[in-house]
């Protein structure tokens, strides 16, 4: 069986459950069929690869700055439903991904280096209330979202525009990202 | 360089739309920038710590390094706007009546991207900076991990992709970030 990130986690003393099932989230690394794995990560963190992410990355800097995305002026805008521009920017991004996407799968494209593209359904959960993660941890995102301004994209666009205080920003929500790794196993998934 | 208009979003949208398809194309990842928080913790805390859960147990390096790589261009995309493209003043081109509203909420200040007056590191400070950029960091930083993912990872990957996980999640960012702009930043910015 093919290795993947999780598999290979060692048990702790505290008894916490360790073994996370193959592909359960890390959804930035697991796109292509499990045999393809191995060679797909071995082929994103050749050098020209890594350059190439950076590069993507100041594309995507600029555009979420350029068109004020990163601005807590424009969340406050959204949330009131004082413009369109934010319902804009988020809905014709999705239209264009939504349409490349059935693309590349009626086409049957696969990555530049010949894996075959596959994305991974998001799974409802085992717990009483199916979905409940994606309720209660959407609604404590947007709560931060709406007192940030900024979801994590913007933390680091903005933090590059000079404004340095995001840095405290990103090591709380760092702070965030550990504590619910912390309470995860209690936490209903 | 102030004061410039913001890209349209008909501009602006597709074309960060784009990044969905090149990140596949190029190598099957998906567009989820707040996984970088993980990799981050990941990263930072050492094996032998009896604080790191099992969640943060993985080969950050061998599944992370891309897209941390990503975050630090979207640091640099941040450095090239203030220094060559520009940087948009949005407190000038928001809606009047945002504006309105926000300085009905003691926001005076509405030049740049942020108000000063709660993103800066003296404002840490007061209720209003502390509740903003800490407390928004943290329910960021813990919210996105709990859903599963961020606005990249459900609103503009998941929702292109037809997942319903991720319209119930877009649904969520709406009933909290409503809450908060409706009854929370009254209590703590007044």
């Amino acid at each position: 069986m093919a290795t993947t990130p999780y598999s290979s986690a060692p048990r702790t003393k505290t008894g916490i459950r360790t073994a996370e099932p193959p592909n359960y989230e890390c959804l930035d690394t697991a796109q292509v069929p499990t045999s393809f794995r191995d060679k797909a990560l071995r082929e994103g963190n050749s050098p020209v690869s890594l350059a190439i992410y950076l590069l993507l990355g100041v594309y995507v800097g600029v555009l979420l700055t350029q068109s004020e995305v990163v601005s807590w002026y424009r969340i406050q805008e959204m949330f009131r439903f004082q413009s369109f521009h934010m319902y804009g920017i988020i809905g014709s991004a999705v239209a264009v991904a939504g349409g490349s996407l059935s693309a590349i799968k009626r086409l049957g494209l696969t990555t530049v280096h010949g894996e075959p593209i596959r994305l991974e359904p998001k799974q409802w959960g085992t717990g009483r209330i199916p979905g409940a993660r994606y309720v209660v941890g959407g609604s404590i995102f947007g709560m931060g979202w709406a007192l940030l301004g900024a979801c994590p994209g913007p933390i680091f666009a903005l933090a590059g525009t000079g404004i340095t205080v995001m840095f405290a920003a990103l090591a709380s929500a760092m702070l965030g990202t550990w504590a619910y790794s912390m309470l995860r196993p209690r936490l209903p998934h | 360089m102030n004061g410039m208009n913001p890209l349209p979003w008909y501009v602006a949208g597709p074309m960060i739309g784009l990044i969905v398809p090149l990140l596949l194309l190029f190598g099957g990842k998906v567009f989820a920038i707040s996984a970088n928080l993980r990799h981050l913790c990941a990263a930072a805390i050492p094996e032998s710590s009896r604080l790191k859960p099992a969640f943060l147990r993985y080969d950050w390096r061998k599944t992370g390094q891309w897209n941390l790589v990503f975050a630090l261009g979207l640091v640099l995309g941040g450095v090239l706007t203030a220094l060559v493209f520009g940087v948009p003043d949005a407190g000038a081109s928001i809606s009047d009546a945002t504006r309105l509203d926000l300085a009905a909420l003691g926001i005076s200040d509405f030049s740049g991207l942020v108000p000063e007056s709660l993103f800066s590191w003296s404002a840490l400070g007061t209720v209003g900076g502390l509740s903003t950029v800490i407390l928004g960091g943290f329910l960021v930083g813990f919210g996105a991990r709990y859903a599963g993912g961020c606005t990249s990872g459900h609103a503009i990957s998941g929702l292109a992709d037809f997942q319903l996980p991720s319209l119930v999640a877009v649904v969520g960012f709406f009933i909290g970030g409503l809450f908060v702009t409706h009854v929370l930043l009254p209590l703590v910015l007044l």
